[in-house]
């Protein structure tokens, strides 16, 4: 068995592929404190050909087990190769940050960017919207698609974003209407990010949490003219990658 | 340090004193911050630094006092030039300023900017007068190696008495017949300096200290790069100490070489090493590092990855082949040893140059090295170019290797530390696999 664990900020997620890359065994647990102990734990019984760690708890997978690690954007691009070979970027929305990540086509990446350390293009701002207007966080991202005005918010700030939100309230501004203007703030800044690359394929992959929000896929397949995919297993996509490179180096060595 | 009490011998030389103290300012405190700071270095490392801080004091009395009694005193900027022969005349023969980005501007004045930094920096301490080597020298010995210099040769003339060696750029009977008739005239040229007949005892002579001296630096590079766990010296102490043997006298020089050897020697018996176990070990791969370039050398060590040796010009190119010096009875005989010994250099201003690649295949294999750093000097058309067949053949062969282009500006020093990262993290990551995957069976 191969595993990649993919230590996020608000959740690990662990994969386990096999010999034929199939995956084969996948867990979602929330990060807490002594989170390598957690995860060695479900470890314990299962059988371990290779094991390489990624995301931004890493290193603390990396002193456990004395494993390698890859960075997440290799993870990713292993991830994406694999499952359409013929995309050459990955957008990522997660809870904290956001990437794109331009591929090569050869499951390798040429480049990426990242936002800065501001909240305002994350999953963390969709979070803080929602919990303003009162709904449930997927409701929230599918309302929009029921939208009758195209809103805008303007403030590259989250905190700003948020009070901008709240004007909109006081406005009495429809939830749908609202939702629209969220979701396109954060859809135009990656689609911002996005554009910085030459995009040559028709397909783009949507990974990470905010892959789960069809509201915003369309968004960005709207901006950006292409066909944007949400990943297979969105969340589970660095924790695929790692299983992946560790498939691969241990058919190397 | 020293360089003030040689105040008025640098003013008689031409050297423009307020300009040239702020530079060598400039270049101790970061030699100081590069060097001084590392941990765990050899005791014998203490010559060297002393050596540093006289580098433009004493040095260059030493060179000045030689010329007063019409020794030749001969700057170069290539491992082409026969120091065999200027050594048998007594003389120095030294490398020139050439690795700051401080005098790039000022060249810029006579250059175009996009020829190598290497060229304009050299060209540079001309025009500023900064150098007190190039200052020192009776002429500069050129070469036709590249196009940058070869033109710049011409300019530079205008400021300094140039010599220029026609280097062929392939190595067939008829070219190696004009390199030996090359050799022949150097050595004329030489004799008009002296004003004396340079015989071949005293050929024979210079000759074997300069054999001397390669033999120590080959010792040296065997310490460094032939034990597979224990690198008794950093990288870029390794690099520097084979940038003096540009500079110091070569006797004294290769006794300090062999007293920082036998140290070292000690230190792999007794198994201390200055990297934690399991570094990744890298061979840096083309041009020349005039100093102060130590830009890649402390990019790698700071990033968690060591230097093991160099197959550049400063590196292992220049002390590879030694000249035999057996059975010569002949002035020619001697001559043909000389040419065999430089036609020996793997120089990519050759073409076809397949032996370089072959001797980069072998150091990989013999040093155990986990990656290769393939480094160019922005400009260098010959260096970038063969990058593309060499980076070929080590892909081939499943070696990790690095190409970075760069000159001596700081600005893409933080660029370069980041790629070199990566570049030791998945070197890391096969190391920590293979590690991992035997535990588990
Ligand atoms: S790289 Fe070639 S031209 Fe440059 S110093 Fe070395 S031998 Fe001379
Ligand atoms: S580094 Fe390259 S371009 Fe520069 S002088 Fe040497 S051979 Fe010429």
């Amino acid at each position: 068995m191969y595993w990649g664990v993919d230590v996020g900020s608000t959740y690990t997620k662990i994969c386990a592929i096999n010999k034929n890359k199939e995956i084969i065994d996948t867990k979602i647990i929330p990060t807490i404190v002594n989170q390598d102990e957690i995860v060695k734990e479900y470890l314990k019984d299962k059988q371990i050909e290779m094991l390489v760690s990624t995301g931004y708890g890493r290193h603390m997978i990396e002193e456990c087990f004395s494993c390698p690690i890859i960075s997440e954007i290799k993870a990713h691009a292993k991830a994406a190769f694999h499952f359409d070979n013929s995309a050459d970027m990955v957008i990522d929305l997660g809870g904290q940050d956001s990437k794109v990540i331009k591929l090569d086509l050869n499951g390798g990446f040429i480049d990426f960017k990242m936002n800065d350390k501001c909240a305002a293009g994350t999953g963390k701002f969709l979070e803080i919207a929602a919990s303003r207007m009162g709904l449930e966080l997927e409701k929230f991202s599918k309302i929009g698609f029921e939208a009758t005005k195209e809103l805008s918010i303007s403030s590259m700030c989250a905190v700003f974003a948020e009070s901008e939100v709240i004007s909109l309230i006081a406005k009495k501004e429809s939830a749908a209407n609202i939702c629209y203007a969220v979701h396109e703030s954060i859809a135009s800044r990656l689609a911002s990010m996005a554009k910085k690359f030459a995009i040559k394929s028709d397909n783009i992959i949507f990974s990470g949490g905010g892959a789960l929000n069809p509201f915003l896929l369309q968004l960005l397949s709207k901006k950006l003219e292409k066909n944007v995919v949400a990943a297979k297993y969105p969340q589970l996509m660095g924790a695929i990658g790692s299983a992946l490179a560790g498939y691969e180096v241990s058919n190397e060595i | 340090m020293g360089v003030h009490e040689h105040r008025s011998l640098l003013k008689d030389i031409g050297v423009d004193v307020e300009r040239h103290a702020k530079m060598m300012e400039m270049g101790l405190e970061s030699y100081k911050n590069q060097f001084m700071t590392q941990k765990n270095r050899p005791e014998a490392m203490k010559y060297f630094d002393w050596f540093m801080s006289e580098i433009q004091g004493q040095r260059i009395a030493e060179i000045n006092e030689l010329r007063k009694k019409k020794r030749p005193s001969i700057g170069a900027f290539c491992i082409f030039v026969p120091e065999e022969i200027i050594v048998g005349a007594g003389g120095a023969c030294f490398g020139l300023c050439g690795g700051s980005p401080a005098t790039i501007a000022d060249a810029e004045t006579e250059l175009p900017r996009n020829i190598c930094p290497l060229i304009k920096s050299a060209h540079g301490f001309k025009l500023q007068k900064t150098c007190a080597y190039t200052q020192s020298s009776d002429f500069i010995y050129g070469e036709t190696t590249c196009e940058a210099k070869k033109k710049t040769w011409e300019i530079l003339n205008k400021h300094h008495p140039v010599k220029v060696m026609n280097i062929p750029h392939m190595k067939r009977e008829k070219d190696l017949k004009l390199w030996k008739e090359e050799l022949v005239e150097f050595k004329e040229h030489i004799e008009s300096i002296t004003g004396e007949k340079l015989s071949l005892e005293e050929m024979k002579k210079g000759t074997k200290i300069v054999n001397e001296k390669r033999e120590a630096l080959q010792r040296l590079d065997r310490l460094r790069s032939m034990n597979k766990d224990i690198i008794p010296i950093s990288g870029k102490d390794g690099l520097f100490v084979t940038q003096m043997g540009f500079l110091d006298d070569p006797v004294r020089y290769t006794q300090k070489v062999n007293e920082l050897c036998d140290e070292l020697e000690k230190r792999v018996e007794n198994k201390i090493s200055v990297f934690e176990e399991d570094t990744p070990r890298l061979i840096v791969l083309g041009t020349p590092f005039a100093p102060p370039n130590w830009k890649l050398h402390t990019a790698v060590e700071t990033s968690g990855g060591a230097i093991i040796n160099e197959e550049s010009c400063i590196g292992h190119r220049y002390y590879k082949d030694n000249v035999n010096l057996d059975e010569v009875t002949t002035e020619d005989e001697l001559m043909q040893k000389l040419l065999d010994k430089y036609s020996a250099v793997d120089c990519a201003c050759f073409t076809p140059n397949a032996p370089r690649i072959d001797k980069i295949l072998k150091m990989y294999k013999d040093r155990q090295a986990d990656g290769v750093i393939y480094y160019t000097l922005s400009f260098c058309h010959t260096y970038n170019v063969e990058a593309h067949l060499v980076t070929q053949a080590l892909e081939k062969e499943g070696i990790a290797c690095l190409v970075i282009e760069s000159d001596y500006s700081p600005e893409d020093a933080g660029q370069i530390k980041t790629r070199v990262e990566a570049f030791l993290e998945s070197i890391n990551f096969k190391k920590k696999a293979t590690s991992f995957k035997k535990k588990q069976n």
